[in-house]
């Protein structure tokens, strides 16, 4: 894992770029990937195919095919035992008229935009990680890794009992400083909160990995160079270490949009079906399960999937789009 | 590698959910009869694994030529699966079925009716037929049933000065006692007041004369006064601070209250005279009493599995007969022996009363004299959904019973409704 994670450098993240058609405004990286195609398979284009063919035929049975069907799947009406009628686009525009939806959208967006505050906090841990002479530093790397190879249903029973109204560690700790507690997980003001909390909590790992990887990329000599013009140490984080992260920052807000977006089972896990709070806290994957795993209405739930498909690829677009604005490649 | 993995996820996108879709296919098992016969049983309860394996075997042996071969399922992934091989023409032959999903199956064709196969429907409790009978046809032999009861715990009781729950106990009885079983500075509740169905409001709505859901499963009975009385009783129970909230009663487990001596009394169903006597905590200081009396009586819902056919077996007249055999005295007796569940054959029921002795068991017994089915419709999951949505709301206080009962009313007609389009 670790040599992998060393490995990273700013140069994929355009690779990710310059491989979406669609995304970003052709920059150099664009070009020449797109010339290369063009040349046809050569020799080496063969070999290229059969490297890539496990993959591309994993990805076409198991990612695009399913896609497919799932389209087709939102223009019908299903029945519960297979079999079905094609009804245009009536899931959709049903869908655009569930009350339940509008919820849905604005839960999933507070809960995007809370998970994304752990974007910073993962840049400040993984600078202070990354300081050479901080002692036990595999320690805190390991510690602050483990959520990331934990069981989402241990994390969820974990943060439940933590949570809890009565028996609580949370309102234990803050009896101890005069706070009143309350029932986080079933108080509409709060649910949604604490479930994001634990969110940002079980990314932040990944996240702080891939920012040491960032930082162990930026090149000494830089550094040095700053150190001569006298540059002190928060000047440094902001005017060399923060642009030339920025690559690592844009790849883990896009992965951390989509991962949030379709955030399910901590919903699923941590509330349970009789919570008061779940109007409060349903995601836009949550109305997904409930339409088509107790309703029984499949063509619907494809229909929202196809619809959270769109959200996610609009957003990552725009995302594409702002990151001329910000994010700077050596 | 990392790299492109990432790239994938992020133009693959939703993918994840979409996946979860569009595992339907069609396609037919097929098989013809050529001599030796293997039937598939479905089942879900690994602790009724020996006993199921016990009746194969008691039919192996009357039909030489025919082996059962027993498929376990845990229940969390048990209809989404059954559904699933339906769908694709693997199901089981024979298989385990609830009265949730019953009419779904049912009214889709995917069942074969038992009329011919050797089912005497006054063997069983008439709950149990009802709940297992659709358009007039038998579908599901009834395999084992369970009432539901009033467990109390004598310890705190006898602490509190309160007699035991008797078989004349009244709402108001029940009432009082919770209230004086309360105890603030114990930290102990008279009554956990869940917002459970089958264990509580489903009672109670029927104590009151009303009804959850139509007979013939078209209209919500919500919308009633009497249903009304039967939710109010529960949330009374925790305005008057007899209980639990409904938010510590989401934070923790409601059943944990009672096991940990928090709560003095508790609803539940006959399973839980075996997890009691097995549970060291609590096995010598609880017992259990009829339910309470409303104003129309003290009715209990019954519910229970039901053996059926796939209409769709290869060896349909095999299959019937074994979904007969499988819920027959003979089997019924097989299973009362094991202890696990109270089975459904009239008079095979002793065995489960006297295997634990300490416990009143024959509450669960009498209260099939005026059990009322458990109910359902062709799409139960459908408005059960929108059932435990809406009460949760009134559970919490956010919404009066009176409002919360007449959105449930309407929005579970809507359901219906679309149920028979």
């Amino acid at each position: 894992m670790t040599d992998l994670i060393a490995q990273r450098t700013a140069a994929p993240i355009a690779e990710l770029d310059g491989g979406r058609p669609g995304g970003a405004a052709p920059g150099p990286g664009r070009a020449a990937a797109g010339k290369r195609r063009r040349r046809g398979p050569g020799q080496s284009g063969w070999w290229a195919l059969l490297f890539i063919g496990p993959t591309a035929a994993g990805l076409l049975a198991f990612y695009l095919w399913p896609t497919v069907r799932t389209l087709i799947l939102s223009f019908t009406k299903s029945g519960p035992f297979g079999g079905s009628e094609f009804v245009g686009f009536d899931n959709y525009a049903e869908l655009l008229q569930d009350p339940e939806l509008i919820g849905a959208l604005r839960n999933t967006a507070v809960y995007t935009v809370i998970v994304l505050i752990g974007i910073p906090l993962a840049v400040g841990i993984a600078a202070l990680l990354n300081t050479t002479n901080l002692r036990g530093r595999g320690v805190y790397r390991t510690l602050y890794f483990i959520p990331v190879v934990t069981m989402p249903a241990a994390i969820a029973l974990v943060w439940r009992m933590i949570y809890n109204g009565d028996y609580g560690v949370l309102n234990e700790v803050l009896g101890v400083v005069g706070i009143d507690g309350r029932s986080w997980l079933t108080d509409p003001n709060t649910a949604l909160v604490a479930i994001a909390v634990v969110g940002i909590w079980a990314g932040l790992g990944t996240n702080i990995v891939i920012f040491l990887a960032g930082l162990q990329g930026i090149p000494d000599t830089v550094m040095e160079a700053a150190d001569l013009d006298g540059a002190g140490p928060v000047r440094k984080f902001f005017s060399i270490t923060m642009p030339l992260l920025s690559p690592s920052i844009f790849f883990v807000s896009v992965i951390s949009v989509i991962g949030a977006l379709q955030v399910f089972d901590l919903v699923y896990m941590m509330l349970g079906r009789n919570n008061p709070a779940m109007p409060n806290t349903r995601t836009i994957v949550y109305l997904f399960y409930q339409a088509g795993f107790l309703d029984n209405e499949r063509g619907y739930a494809a229909a929202i999937a196809f619809l959270l498909l769109l959200i996610i690829l609009v957003l990552t677009v725009v995302q594409f789009r702002l990151q001329k604005k910000w994010v700077h490649y050596e | 590698m990392l790299h492109s993995t990432r790239t994938v996820a992020a133009l693959a996108a939703s993918s994840v959910a979409l996946v979860a879709l569009a595992a339907c296919s069609s396609g037919d098992a097929g098989g013809g009869d050529t001599g030796d016969v293997t039937l598939t049983y479905g089942i879900w309860d690994p602790n009724q694994e020996p006993a199921m394996e016990e009746i194969a075997a008691a039919f192996t042996e009357e039909h030489p030529d025919v082996t059962v071969d027993i498929q376990l399922t845990p229940y969390k992934e048990y209809f989404t699966k059954l559904q699933t091989s339906v769908s694709g023409g693997a199901a089981p032959d024979v298989f385990w079925m609830n009265g949730p999903n019953f009419q779904l199956y049912a009214s889709n064709g995917v069942l074969a009716p038992l009329d011919d196969a050797s089912v005497e429907t006054s063997d069983y409790p008439q709950g149990l037929v009802d709940l297992y009978t659709f358009d007039g046809s038998l579908y599901g032999a009834p395999k084992d049933f369970d009432t539901v009861g009033l467990w109390y715990n004598t310890e705190l009781f006898d602490a509190a000065g309160v007699e035991y729950p008797t078989a004349d106990w009244t709402w108001a009885d029940l009432e009082a006692a919770a209230a004086k079983l309360t105890n603030p500075a114990t930290g102990v509740y008279g009554i956990t007041a869940s917002q459970y169905g089958q264990e509580n409001f489903y009672n109670s709505i029927a104590q009151a004369g009303g009804e959850v859901i139509s007979t013939d499963g078209t209209e919500s009975g919500y919308g009633s006064p009497e249903a009304l009385e039967g939710i109010a009783l529960w949330t009374d129970l925790i305005a008057a601070g007899s209980s639990p909230t409904a938010q510590q009663m989401t934070d923790t487990n409601p059943e944990d209250f009672f096991l940990s001596g928090k709560s003095a009394m508790f609803q539940n169903g006959s399973w839980a005279a075996v997890a009691y006597a097995e549970n060291p905590d609590i096995a010598e200081k609880v017992n259990v009493a009829p339910l309470p009396a409303g104003p129309e009586g003290n009715q209990s819902v019954i519910h229970g599995i039901g053996n059926v056919a796939n209409a769709k077996s290869a060896h349909l007249d095999v299959a019937t007969e074994f979904a007969a055999f499988a819920s027959s005295e003979a089997a019924a007796k097989i299973q009362a022996e094991s202890g696990t569940v109270i089975p459904a054959f009239n008079g095979t029921q002793d065995t489960w009363v006297k295997a634990l002795p300490q416990y009143d068991l024959q509450v669960y017994i009498d209260a099939l004299e005026t059990a009322v089915p458990y109910p359902v419709s062709k799409n139960t999951a459908a408005w059960t959904a929108i059932e435990s949505e809406v009460l949760a709301q009134v559970w919490a206080g956010t919404l009066t019973p009176e409002a919360g009962l007449q959105q449930l009313a309407d929005e579970m007609q809507a359901a219906l409704d679309a149920e028979s389009e």
